[in-house]
């Protein structure tokens, strides 16, 4: 058996963890290196993953770095990973976000020794969902999540912590109950639990109806994702989050819900997924304009860029739903893009509340002089958001864009597809809005003794942006990989 | 031959010898210790003779009175281990009784001895002598820190049991009455060849099947006669609680599967209506246990509820088994799985609770602010055990409720899933509002802490312990609950 790449980089924060744990009294410094240690070496050995991956044809819908144990032989249940092309750009994108995370935490002095391992077991668990194949292993990662994020919120957060991270765990409970109640309709269906085997699923005699099992899945990424009206728990949950839990949380646990639309609900169900794909494309555009239209009122910067999620993660659900493949590509593209993007984003709204301790818009201005490493950076996330071309926001929405636009399977998709990009206008509104009222106009005397970004964030931050101009200048890096994974979507939808 | 088949006893006997023997020690040593060691040393020799017996082929003794079957073995083993982690937890507690702690062992030891029978019994009159001796001892366990609180808690355990025990007695005597047999085989038997066949044309029966339901209901506290079990759990000592929470109901659950699907499991016309009775009464049970929960401030009531919730999804293995005509053992396995989990789940719970409740001299959720700071393995083991109440992985709860669902999806009752796992979502309201008050509240005092000693520290990393197993690699442990469910009635 050839080396397990993926339990590896699985389980080697859960490794750091346990080092952490078992240490007795351990210097705060020496938590933080063995965190950064664990995280690092399991970026090495996704990047390794990455490019070992076989992109030639003849690997079109193959799993590669398979693994596979018996794990629950009662229901069939296995211990089974692999990655094509639609996980292997999330798998990445958790594992530079692990270590990032890491970075921004470096000034955490509350209860350093928990607050990494959780940090680093919310890791693991969002890599596991990403890299599962077995339905209960799916699962079962998908609500390890909860637990991690339950705390960093309601210890470490600020605000209104202890309401939004039970709302948040609720929410994602309600939506993992309706989609254990499809996983069950589609084992008793199919008696398998394996996702390649069920893509596209053809059953003569179903358990229920295809459609209800569909809605089922589909409820519970949809919460994740999220969209409108199920999207509530995010802005509270972002808000109030400590900042590397927020960066995860958009970076990385959102996509979980795309994903999973993904694999799980148009692979395994494609002509439910064509016939619902109107209603569905439809409520992608209310959630790319509703998002907008409410990011643009709010006062409190970690709010907006919480808000803007939800719009973007709208154009996420236009490309899956356009059902084609450029605009499949998209939106997996688009969900690594605001990985990073995002991310970048609430790092910065991070920093600039350690710096400034204010978050609110009214409060703040000026910004530019006191901070120009900051302002640089903040700068550069915003226009990638809105999508300059010469950024990853640039290359995924346009992708997006072309791809829905040109769908000729769904109906109205030209009309949605419009709609959508009037968001990227609002988008400009808002952040434009934004870095101006936070960073320019007078400067403010009470702001006068306010440092830049010390070496530590340079380091984070820059990275970040490293990562989206490679992204944005040479998008088929990842769009040759994503194809391999969308290919044979394409292919069960008959086109 | 009678005088061979005591052989099969040989659990019970030494159990019972023990029992005597704590009596016994207890009237010449000052060091109280010892008994508990005695009582240890009475449950694993107890569990070796169980062990020993595991695989060997179905039979029935003392003219089908009692059975002897892996699903009986797997329920003694559960309870004396359950009883054993009992007794370990104990050692912090039993210095509040002033008097009386051989008794406590001996009633303990006594108690199990009394579901050891009771999961074994295939006859009404046996399971109804057993019930007895397991429950009048618990009734006088219930009391026993002799303060108000405990002694109303005895009572009405002891008077809504009585009354339980009657509507029981009223159920086997009309089964009894229209079939005119005891023994469980023997009523299938006469179902099989039934003339006329058909619920609703035999009112007698129906009344006696409902009857059956309702006292057997009270033991394992489904809606409705779930109304004592809060004030029983929060007046009772803290240990007895437990023990109430996990082996009795374990007990009344064997029972009640023995009971409906040996006698009652077939025909179709028959299990299909038991089946629909449980699927609803565990549709309310987990929804009252639930919604009442939240509304707790005592976290032995708030268990206490949690617990008639946890019944309700133990319910929806039994419907499954109602539904299931002839088919696959997979409610029956799925049941005695969950059991197992929800065994180790909330004895750690509880243990931790004694634990806490040492330290603090409060049961009140409020007072456990600051818990993960003063005692943080305590609060960890805690933590990790209403995870898996919840039903979160990495825990036996997760994989329990997946198992024990997927057969109930199997037979047609995804509406109930559907129910189950909203009510999961309710629990964790309540289940992580203590997590919440343990980690982020402040410690409202800075007082040295009262160790625990390293008897309850044993049993609370065993009970951990077991709930990460089971969670993690379940594999094993389901093939022993599915071995223990294929020989019944089979």
């Amino acid at each position: 058996m050839s080396f397990p790449y993926l339990s590896a980089i699985l389980f080697l924060p859960v490794v750091g963890l346990i080092v952490i744990a078992l240490l007795p009294k351990p210097q705060q410094r020496t938590i933080k290196l063995i965190a950064l240690i664990s995280t690092l070496a399991s970026f090495a050995l996704s990047i390794a993953v990455f490019c070992l991956f076989d992109r030639s044809a003849g690997f079109i819908g193959q799993i590669q770095f398979q693994e596979q144990l018996s794990w629950i032989p009662a229901i069939n249940a296995f211990y089974h990973l692999g990655i094509d092309g639609l996980s292997l750009p999330l798998v990445i994108l958790m594992t530079f976000l692990g270590v990032l995370a890491v970075l921004v935490s470096w000034n955490v002095q509350l209860r350093p020794k928990e607050y990494f391992i959780w940090l680093l077991l919310l890791e693991t668990s969002i890599l596991g969902v990403f890299c599962s194949l077995d339905m209960v292993l799916f699962f079962l990662f998908w609500e390890l999540e909860l637990i991690p994020m339950y705390f960093l919120i309601s210890v470490w957060g600020g605000g209104r912590k202890e309401y939004s991270a039970i709302k948040y765990v609720i929410y994602t409970l309600v939506g993992s109950a309706m989609m254990l109640a499809g996983i069950l309709s589609i084992y008793f269906t199919t008696g398998s639990l394996n996702m390649m085997e069920l893509a596209g699923l053809d059953a003569a005699r179903p358990f229920i109806p295809l459609a209800a099992m569909f809605f089922l899945m589909l409820v519970g990424f949809a919460i994740k994702l999220p969209v409108f009206p199920l999207h509530t728990w995010l802005p509270d949950a972002h808000t109030d989050a400590p900042t590397a839990a927020s960066v995860i949380l958009a970076g990385s646990l959102l996509k979980m819900g795309g994903y999973g639309m993904i694999r799980l609900c148009v692979s395994i169900f494609p002509a439910v997924a064509l016939q619902y794909a109107p209603l569905l494309t439809a409520l992608a555009a209310v959630s790319v304009l509703y998002g907008a239209a409410v990011t643009l009122r709010q006062k409190d910067l970690k709010r907006l860029i919480a808000y803007s999620s939800v719009s973007h993660m709208g154009y996420v659900l236009l490309g899956i739903f356009a059902l084609t493949q450029v605009s499949l590509t998209g939106a997996v593209l688009q969900m690594f893009s605001h990985g990073i993007i995002t991310g970048l984003l609430f790092a910065m709204v991070g920093l600039v509340y350690d710096k400034a301790h204010e978050r609110n818009l009214d409060n703040l201005g000026g910004l530019a002089r006191q901070m120009p490493v900051i302002v640089a950076v903040f700068s550069i996330a915003g226009l990638a958001s809105l999508g300059l071309p010469g950024t990853s926001g640039f290359a995924a929405e346009f992708i997006t864009f072309v791809g829905s636009y040109s769908s000729t399977v769904v109906e109205g998709i030209r009309v949605y597809t419009l709609l959508g990009v009037f968001g990227i206008v609002l988008t400009a509104g808002y952040i434009l809005w934004m870095l101006q009222r936070v960073f320019y106009g007078p400067p403010l005397d009470k702001f006068n003794k306010v440092p830049d970004a010390n070496n530590v964030e340079k380091v984070c931050i820059f990275s970040f942006v490293a990562a989206i101009m490679l992204v944005g200048i040479y998008p088929a890096i990842l769009t040759d990989v994503i194809k391999l994974g969308v290919e044979p979507i394409m292919r069960l939808l008959g086109s | 031959m009678m005088i061979s088949e005591l052989r099969f006893l040989a659990p019970e006997l030494s159990l019972l010898g023990f029992a005597l023997l704590v009596i016994l020690v207890d009237l010449l040593v000052k060091q109280k210790r010892v008994l508990a060691g005695l009582s240890i040393a009475g449950l694993v020799v107890s569990a070796g003779f169980t062990v020993a017996m595991w695989g060997t082929p179905a039979t029935d003794i003392f003219y089908r009175m009692l059975a002897v079957d892996n699903f009986a073995i797997f329920f003694k083993l559960l309870l004396l281990a359950a009883a054993g982690l009992i007794i370990l937890a104990s050692q912090d507690y039993v210095s509040r009784f002033k008097r009386f702690q051989g008794e406590y062992y001996a009633l303990v030891l006594i108690s199990a001895l009394g579901m050891m029978l009771l999961v074994a019994a295939a006859d009404l009159i046996a399971i109804y002598v057993a019930l007895e001796l397991s429950g009048i001892s618990l009734y006088v366990l219930a009391t026993f820190l002799k303060d108000r609180k405990s002694t109303e808690a005895g009572l009405k355990y002891l008077l809504l049991g009585a009354v339980a025990s009657a509507v029981l007695l009223y159920g086997m005597a009309l089964i009894f009455g229209f079939t005119g047999r005891t023994c469980l085989v023997c009523i299938a038997e006469y179902f099989q060849g039934m003339p006329g066949a058909g619920l609703l044309n035999n009112p007698a029966l129906l009344m006696g099947m409902v009857l059956l339901a309702a006292g057997f209901g009270f033991k394992i506290a489904c809606f409705p006669f779930q109304m004592w079990v809060p004030d029983v759990y929060e007046g009772a000592p803290t240990p007895i609680t437990a023990y109430l929470s996990v082996a009795s109901k374990a007990a009344g659950f064997a029972v009640v599967l023995r009971v409906f699907f040996v006698a009652l499991g077939s025909p179709e016309w028959l299990s299909l209506n038991w089946g629909v009775l449980f699927a609803a009464l565990s549709a309310i049970t987990m929804t009252v246990g639930n919604v009442v929960a939240i509304l707790q401030n005592n976290i032995k009531r708030m268990l206490g509820y949690s617990s008639i919730a946890q019944a309700g999804y133990l319910m929806v293995g039994l419907a499954t088994v109602g539904m299931a005509v002839g088919g696959s053992a997979v409610g029956q396995s799925g049941l005695l799985f969950f059991i197992m989990s929800y065994a180790v789940t909330n004895l750690g719970a509880f243990i931790a609770v004694i634990a806490i409740s040492n330290k603090i001299n409060s049961d009140e959720i409020s007072d456990y602010a600051g818990m993960g700071k003063r005692a943080p393995f305590i609060a960890l083991a805690l933590t990790f055990c209403l995870i898996s109440l919840i039903g979160l992985p990495p825990t036996a709860g997760l994989i329990a409720k997946i198992y024990i669902f997927s057969g109930a999806v199997q037979h047609g009752l995804l509406w109930l899933v559907i129910v189950a796992v909203i009510n999961s979502c309710i629990s964790a309201f309540y289940y992580l509002r203590v997590v919440k008050v343990m980690w982020t509240g402040t410690p409202a005092s800075k007082v040295k802490e009262v160790p625990s000693s390293w008897a309850l520290r044993v049993a609370l990393a065993l009970c951990c312990l077991f709930v990460l197993l089971l969670g993690v690699v379940p594999g094993g442990f389901i093939g022993i609950a599915e071995a223990a469910a294929r020989i019944l009635g089979s």
